[in-house]
């Protein structure tokens, strides 16, 4: 290295020489700034600098608002504000200084004013508006040096909304005479592109111009733009393949003017950058690919192996051949690449060669095979971060015969790594390999013992509970399950009578809980024995009150018998007084269930891994609370991430116009949707498969996935079959025991350091051999084959959707209870109040309170569900249900009396018709019927005496709805066990979740009594919905005007072949919504209440979730209909 | 992309910071002194690269002169081997020169310019219009 640094320090005189320069001899040593400096380099404390600092600053500001202070004087203010907040303190007093500074210094002031304001302010600082009057007074400057810093601050940051004021004034700029100034007008368009992308889609053809400017660094500053729109969109952009091959291949060839040239090799990072653009280009992609085959090789040619700078291209023209549709023999010559770095001694290449392998390892296992003894060497290397990556490409070669080496080595390397970060990532790959490839029952149990007692309270908290939710679920076999928890009994109780207190905190709770649940299997442990090593842990200083949450748990499952009673009341009356509510809720629990050993079987069955209890996780037992409570007004639930959106939002205008590839940022995807945040969700995240780890853990090195290539596998090898055969010979087979496959490594392994002692050798061609083994067997093993089942000792058992939802270890255990929200808090609430009335009933109850509760959850206010949702109402009460079988006839018999322009003949169903009020005299009954442009509702009132009835009249009303009356057929008199029909038309007033109709019916008895009856009705929402067909064009137009808004992330049917397309086919069915066009993962849907009431929605599949964006120009129908597709969607 | 530019003397302390991503001026100093320790730890036999969190971090340690120099790099960034040697001992005092050098190299977290006399030449125009 020593030599880069010497000829880097050669070329500094260019800067050292501006020292010399006048302008700024003036800053020079002398300067404040350099007595700040100074100062503060000679300071030994942090308190000191602050104080010094705070000093600086209090003069500072007292200067920069002195009147008397010139321009210059305030240039060389800034500067050492810049300092001071570089050090972290805080300067905003000096914000606005800067910006004045800008807008009245001279040159060299400009620029440390433009500077200075571009370290202050972050993008969406509101300052930042006064700033651009100055930028348009730059940009039309005369002098050429003002333009530059004005384009030079717009490329690093520009208020989004006031792109519009000087977008005109940049474009024009791109037909300078000047190349540094169409230079700065790309880079500027670059940005303006980063953050708002629709604003310069008009101008793309000059982005084509810009690529071919004659100019190369105009050229390579466009490459910019086009290496994020093919990043974008690869396809819109083949044509262009040629043209930067050709670029390309002029580079490479040296035609660029030499200033160029870094260290004799030609503008490099051109280079680089190209080579990424033709890898995104031929991905996938053989036609395409073969245009680019002849220059990979010239540059792999060209590249020779002398200087960084020339790795660095070599390293991304690999991944290029990696990822374009495969040539045998550019494969073979990357192949040949990446092995001379890797046997380099130069460790920054090594360190390149391995980053190379593991991204290639996926296309091809075998290149390993090739450098397996210096792998090996690599994973004895002094420096911990190339180990590290060593066991990154193990991690990514494992199979079930090398998965116990590889293991091994992890967990050495995690003994003595000090890096939390490292270690959560490395803990969570050892588990996810354990689970995949464990070989057998103690070897798992061991793993994940080192993986817990290491990983500590740092891990991801799904480790401990995948584990669990493993034991749980267990397997195919009854007797191996049996085996593994008996093993990880044993394993737990030898612990345990060690020294419990160096066991991290997660662990003890995987170890009571397993306890808890599984030590009756060995049947020579007593109870009290168990509970004594428990006891111990609850004494233990270092137990935090959840792991004492989990102990007492555990304890409250095991206390049966005498000994074993002793010590529960021991421990129950210690922590009955806790002033920890939730151990002494455990504490009075363990007490009562001790006591009363059939209420324990009942409440903890010991086979209950085995029988799902249902939970109702959606809790929409509270269904009709939540309508209740919106339909009186209250404001629909948002999440957290929502209200902060829209927080933020009403504070910044928008102005940008709506496009098809809006960005929404809904970053906070993975919070869930409305539905609740239960420990249920949690629950189902935590039987997550371990391939989402896998992801997880891998995206903290290089992004490899999405890389994975479609190729046929038969054709690939095809071509490549002589160099199969040769691999094959130097691989073991992988049945071959250790010591055969050691004779048979020693004879063809190619051991790079011939010098070493046969011993250490041998050792490492052991390691060798136990390493690579089954590489060459699973020929095609890429992650593709990490994921088949096959191999898998775990397999879990496969049990249905909703089972694996519902977790009766909830219930029986605190796993994650002590985190989780509130649907155990519900639960706990419950059991408490039994437990301390009527402990006979315990929790069992609070499950039918769920039940119960979901039972009477109703469908969707339809008029169905509406006996149920109304039964609190005071007049329509639910004393319905007598009615209801007589009910079925009558309803036909109503059917006919409804309007001829509604009946079946106009082919508009109605609702189904329900009993809304009832007395000894009439029966009310009413129905819906969609029209195109309203809803029209009708009643019948039918005289269910045996006396007819007399100034009948009716009245229908609602806050919310425009109520008029169609035909209103008040009978002078209704005879004896006729029907009369009343018909409104509804239209909304003010969106609701539901409409709750209030009628009145007044009659008069044949006594002359005047009799009054009031009744209810319950409409949702959804009956209004009308589709509204509109282009995407008007649909745009639309979507700038409306102002009321919400976002949501929706449930998306991700079973579905087109996830995005079934979703809103649900939605167009249920909510008959029309979509109006589906783009790639975006679709827009537009619905009206009436024409004058649209409401449209932004629907983008992301993060496997919906995010719907909805705006109408009507306060409130964005939620009202939000809630609506919700549960669409739910009840699919 | 490259995440932040930082220069830090042998003892620590920053001479040269530049973020490319809004990090909170608060949690700049902690963030700075991690990434410092990080690097400066390491001995000359091992490599240049460090990983730090989700960070990459890519140092060179100038043995003349008193800098380091730190490049973060976020994971999904292939690796560039970026050698910077328009730096020198004169950043200290010209703490306003050295940021329009590098605005001129890195924009938005991407190497825009390497060519050294047009990296100079917005400088060189302005000293010398201050000058004449």
């Amino acid at each position: 290295m020593s030599d880069v640094v010497e000829k880097t320090l050669t070329a500094l005189p260019s800067l050292l020489s501006l020292d010399s320069q006048p302008g700024s001899a003036k800053l020079s040593t002398n300067s404040k700034l350099g007595n700040l400096i100074r100062g503060i380099t000679e300071l030994t404390s942090k308190h000191e600098e602050e104080k010094l600092i705070q000093r600086e600053l209090l003069s500072i500001k007292e200067q920069v608002s002195s009147p008397n202070t010139t321009m210059r004087q305030m240039k060389e203010l800034m500067v050492r504000t810049i300092y001071c907040e570089m050090l972290g303190y805080q300067a905003s007093f000096s914000y606005i200084h800067a910006i004045k500074l800008a807008q009245q210094g001279n040159v060299l002031e400009k620029r440390v004013g433009y500077l200075a304001v571009s370290l202050f302010l972050d993008e969406s600082h509101e300052l930042l508006l006064l700033l651009v009057n100055t930028v348009l007074k730059d940009l039309q400057s005369t002098n050429l040096i003002e333009v530059c810093m004005a384009l030079t601050v717009v490329s690093q940051m520009f208020p989004k909304d006031m792109i519009p004021a000087i977008l005109p004034l940049v474009e024009e700029k791109l037909s300078h005479s000047k190349e540094i100034i169409r230079r700065k007008a790309v880079l500027a368009l670059y940005k303006f592109y980063l953050i708002a992308p629709n604003q310069v889609q008009h101008i793309h053809n000059k982005f084509r111009k810009a690529l071919c400017d004659k100019d190369p660094g105009v050229m390579s500053a466009s490459l910019h733009i086009y290496l994020q729109l093919i990043q974008e969109n690869p396809e819109g952009y083949k044509d262009l393949t040629v043209s930067f091959v050709t670029i390309l291949k002029q580079v490479v060839a040296g035609k660029l003017p030499m200033d160029f040239n870094y260290h004799c090799v030609p503008a490099p990072w051109l280079q680089i950058h190209l080579l990424r653009i033709l890898s995104l280009l031929g991905k996938n992609d053989q036609s395409t690919s073969e245009i680019m085959y002849e220059i990979l090789d010239e540059s792999l040619r060209r590249a020779e192996m002398n200087h960084n700078i020339t790795y660095a291209i070599l390293y991304e023209c690999v991944k290029c051949i990696y990822t374009i549709h495969p040539k045998s023999d550019l494969l073979e010559k990357a192949a040949k690449c990446i092995g001379n770095f890797v046997l380099s001694s130069r460790i920054n290449l090594k360190y390149l060669g391995l980053k190379a392998l593991t991204y290639v390892v996926q296309q091809d296992p075998k290149l390993v095979l090739q450098h397996q003894m210096t792998i090996i060497e690599c994973l004895d290397h002094p420096d911990l971060i190339i180990k590290r990556e060593t066991l990154e490409l193990l991690f990514r070669i494992t199979n079930a015969q090398n998965v116990t080496v590889i293991v091994e080595k992890m967990l050495d390397f995690l003994r003595v790594s000090k890096d939390d970060h490292t270690t959560i990532d490395l803990v969570g790959k050892v588990a996810e390999l354990a689970e995949k490839y464990a070989t057998d029952n103690e070897w798992f149990i061991e793993t994940m013992n080192t993986v817990f007692s290491v990983g500590g309270d740092m891990m991801q908290p799904d480790i401990p509970n995948s584990f669990l939710k493993l034991l749980l679920d267990g397997f195919d076999s009854v007797e191996e399950d049996r085996k593994l928890r008996l093993f990880a009994v044993n394993s737990y109780i030898s612990l345990l009578q060690g020294e419990p207190s160096r066991l991290p905190q997660r662990f003890l709770q995987v170890i009571s809980w397993v306890l808890g649940e599984y030590s009756h299997l060995n049947g020579d442990l007593e109870p009290d024995v168990v509970l004594r090593l428990l006891a111990k842990l609850l004494d233990m200083k270092s137990s935090s009150s959840e792991t004492k949450s989990w102990v007492l748990m555990a304890m409250t499952k095991l206390c049966s018998g005498g000994a074993a009673l002793s010590v529960a009341r021991e421990v129950s009356e210690t922590y009955g007084s806790s002033m920890d509510t939730m151990l002494r809720q455990r504490a009075q629990e363990l007490q009562h269930l001790s006591q009363d050993s059939q209420l324990q079987t009942r409440v903890l069955p010991q086979s209950s891994s085995q029988e799902a209890v249902e939970v109702d996780s959606s809790l929409s037992f509270l269904d009709w609370f939540v309508s209740e409570a919106l339909a009186a007004g209250a404001a629909p639930y948002k999440p957290p991430h929502q209200r902060q959106e829209e927080m933020s939002r009403s504070k910044a205008l928008s102005l940008e116009p709506y496009g098809l590839s809006l960005p929404i940022s809904m970053s906070s995807c993975s919070v869930a949707d409305r539905q609740s945040p239960t420990l249920l969700s949690m629950s189902s995240g935590l039987s997550g498969d371990s391939t989402e780890l896998s992801h997880k853990g891998s995206s903290t090195t290089l992004k490899l996935d999405g890389v994975k290539r479609v190729w046929g596998r038969e054709g690939y090898l095809a071509q490549r079959e002589p160099e199969e055969e040769a691999a094959q010979v130097e691989t073991p087979a992988p049945l071959q025991s250790p010591s055969q496959q050691g004779d048979k490594d020693s004879s063809h392994s190619q051991a790079p350091t011939p010098t070493q002692t046969p011993e250490s050798e041998q050792e490492k061609q052991q390691l060798a051999s136990s390493l690579f083994v089954g590489l060459a067997s699973q020929s095609s093993a890429s992650l593709m084959g990490k994921s088949e089942q096959t191999s898998q000792r775990f397999r879990r058992k496969a049990r249905s959707p909703d089972k694996s939802l519902s977790s009766s270890e909830q219930l029986t255990n605190p796993l994650g209870s002590p985190s989780s929200g509130a649907d155990n808090l519900l639960l706990d609430c419950s059991i408490s109040s039994e437990l301390v009335s009527a402990p006979e009933q315990t929790h069992l109850q609070s499950l039918d309170l769920t039940a119960a509760n979901s039972a009477c959850d109703a469908p969707d206010g339809d008029t169905k569900g509406r006996k149920t949702l109304s039964r609190d109402d005071s007049v329509s009460a639910a004393d319905v249900t007598p009615h209801e079988d007589p009910d079925r006839p009558k309803d036909l018999r109503l059917a006919s009396y409804l309007p001829a322009e509604l009946s079946g003949l106009s082919g508009l169903p109605h609702s189904e018709i329900t009993l809304v009020c009832s007395n000894q005299s009439l029966d009310l009954s009413a129905c819906h019927v969609q029209k195109d442009d309203s809803l029209e509702f009708v009643v019948f009132i039918k005289n269910s005496s045996d006396t007819s009835v007399h100034q009948v009249q009716v009245q229908v009303s609602c806050e919310e709805l425009e109520v008029s009356c169609v035909c209103d057929s008040p009978a002078e008199e209704l005879k004896s066990h006729s029907v009369t029909v009343c018909q409104y038309r509804l239209t909304v007033k003010r969106p609701s979740v539901y409409f709750e109709l209030a009628g009145v019916v007044h009659y008069q008895l044949p006594a002359g009594s005047l009799q009054t009856e009031q009744f209810s009705h319950k409409l949702p929402l959804k009956s209004f919905i009308r589709p509204l067909a509109v282009s995407t064009e008007d649909y745009g137009t639309m979507w700038l005007a409306f102002s009321h808004d919400t976002k949501q992330n929706l449930p998306l049917l991700s079973d579905e072949q087109e996830p995005l397309t079934a979703t809103l086919n649900v939605l167009k069915k249920k909510l008959q919504l029309h979509v109006v066009e589906i783009i790639g993962k975006e679709g827009i849907v537009a619905c009206c209440l009436r024409p004058d009431q649209p409401c449209l929605l932004h629907c983008r599949e992301h993060a496997g979730m919906l995010a719907v964006w909805l705006r109408s120009p009507v306060p409130d129908l964005p939620d009202c209909l939000l809630y609506h597709c919700q549960r669409a969607l739910r009840e699919r | 992309m490259i995440k932040f530019v930082l220069m830090v003397n042998q003892q620590g302390q920053t001479r040269l910071s530049r973020y490319y991503e809004p990090v909170e001026l608060s949690r700049r100093a902690a963030l700075e002194a991690a990434a410092v320790r990080c690097c400066l730890s390491r001995n000359k036999d091992q490599c240049s690269f460090v990983e730090y969190k989700d960070f990459r971090l890519v140092y060179r340690q100038y043995a003349l002169s008193v800098f380091l120099l730190i490049f973060m790099f976020n994971i999904k960034s292939n690796f560039v081997e970026v050698l910077d040697k328009y730096f020198s001992r004169v950043i200290m005092f010209n703490l306003d020169s050295v940021h329009v050098i590098l605005d001129e190299m890195i924009q938005n977290g991407h190497i825009v310019e390497t060519n050294k006399s047009r990296v100079l030449a917005p400088l060189t125009a302005i000293n010398k219009m201050v000058d004449g």
